[in-house]
């Protein structure tokens, strides 16, 4: 049987070449992880500039943060909306839908909060900072700087980082508490959860240390997450119009898949008794 | 845009996040549009155990709430828990009305029930519920129940 042999012959070929592929893009990814890691110590060594010239920072807070907040403000409306129903409908059965406004909270604080900001960051911010940084490159500012002596690093990289790292627990904290509000106008307003029950059931719940400081971590690590790498990966893209493309889808992509990776950790960690 | 508007918005957006975060800190709290306004009256009652009640928990009466709890504390002279119930002005009740802590289903929060008596005068603000019942600790209830089926069982 002729055919069946080619077959096999074929994919005997293929084994070598797979393996060499898959060797490959292994060290090619540490590789790129030792060089964000170095990329991000010099952001960190060139910070200096950025905090004697404050206005730097402020002028990137308002792309950054002014810019995500509508997204984040009807986003976690509506995730709070969407948690007073399903948690009504659920809790409803075992009689305990005083429980809401806990569980709406407890959601938001712990997980929903700083996990749906950092996703929607990463598509509404970062992606924004890949292609500015990007076709920076491409159109040769950055090299123009390097002549006139002016470190791009201090001047375009670290002022963003900053501002990445500063807007992002603000922002989760703004999402959390819009959709606190969010189930509260479904689950009191509209549905009519006792409105006592629902706050007192909240406070007694949440705890400051537990629960919401450890939501501002979580959500201060996604931000330099999302924020190194989408400044890494704009300011490492090739420099033409395909790879400037290339490098913003992989911003959201890595940076989705870092988050979501990393608030597994880091719940690990805060849960403890593992 | 001028860099002095853009300076506003950022501070206006960090000042937003930092409010929204003070919030979260202090538990989302103190929304409520049930305070201890003028429109409310106070009542006290001595509980020997109030099991789970929580502040601003509901008091009913017929199952209607008429108002909540707005503070316990721990009386150390008679060692009762003392609870200021904040009732609404237009609820009015006899002297000898019946408080008891109450659990709204299996699983569910526990709240403060006023059973009216036959008494014609009325509880003026201030004054101390006499006639209470603690919460149903369900441990001294099974406790009990043991040691009376022992008691039977001797006889």
């Amino acid at each position: 049987m002729p055919r069946t042999w080619g077959w096999v012959k074929s994919v005997v070929k293929a084994i070598p070449d797979g393996l060499q592929a898959l060797g490959g893009w292994a060290v090619n990814s540490v590789w790129r992880l030792g060089l964000e890691s170095r990329f991000l110590w010099a952001t960190l060594i060139h910070s200096g500039t950025s905090f004697r010239r404050f206005g730097l920072i402020t002028r990137e807070i308002y792309f950054v943060g002014v810019y995500s907040l509508i997204i984040i403000i009807v986003s976690g409306l509506f995730v709070g909306f969407v948690l007073g129903l399903q948690g009504y409908n659920t809790l409803q059965k075992y009689a305990s839908e005083q429980a809401l406004g806990l569980l709406v909270a407890l959601s938001l604080v712990r997980e929903l909060g700083p996990v749906v900001t950092a996703l929607l960051f990463a598509g509404r911010a970062g992606t924004a900072i890949t292609a500015e940084i990007g076709l920076m490159k491409a159109t040769e500012q950055l090299s123009a700087m390097e002549m006139m002596a002016v470190d791009p690093i201090a001047r375009v990289v670290a002022p963003r980082f900053w501002a990445g790292v500063i807007s992002m627990p603000l922002l989760a904290a703004i999402f959390s508490i819009v959709g606190v509000f969010g189930g509260y106008i479904v689950g009191v307003v509209l549905i009519g959860v006792d409105e006592g029950a629902f706050w007192a059931q909240m406070q007694a719940g949440v705890d400051v240390f537990d629960d919401v400081l450890n939501g501002a971590i979580k959500s201060l690590v996604f931000g330099v997450t999302v924020t190194l790498t989408a400044l890494f990966e704009g300011y490492d893209c090739n420099p033409t119009a395909e790879g400037v493309s290339r490098a913003t889808t992989r911003t959201v992509v890595i940076s989705s898949l870092a988050v979501l990776a990393l608030d597994f950790v880091l719940t690990a960690f805060m849960l403890g008794g593992w | 845009m001028g860099s002095k508007t853009l300076d506003l918005w950022a501070g206006v957006f960090v000042f937003a996040g930092i409010v929204a975060l003070f919030m979260l800190a202090f538990k989302v709290g103190n929304l409520s549009s049930f305070s201890l306004s003028s429109d409310n009256y106070v009542l006290y009652a001595n509980f020997e155990n109030i099991g789970g009640l929580k502040v601003r928990a509901p008091v009913k009466s017929a199952g209607v709430v008429v108002g909540r709890v707005a503070e316990i504390r721990f009386d150390n002279k008679d060692y009762v828990a003392r609870v200021t119930l904040s009732l609404e002005n237009r609820y009015q009740f006899p002297k000898d009305t019946f408080a008891s802590i109450l659990t709204s289903g299996l699983l569910g929060d526990q709240y403060v029930g006023l059973d009216a008596g036959g008494d014609s005068e009325i509880l003026q603000a201030g004054e101390t519920i006499k006639k209470t019942q603690s919460a149903i600790v369900l441990e001294k209830l099974i406790g009990q129940f043991l040691f009376n089926k022992a008691e039977g069982d001797k006889k």
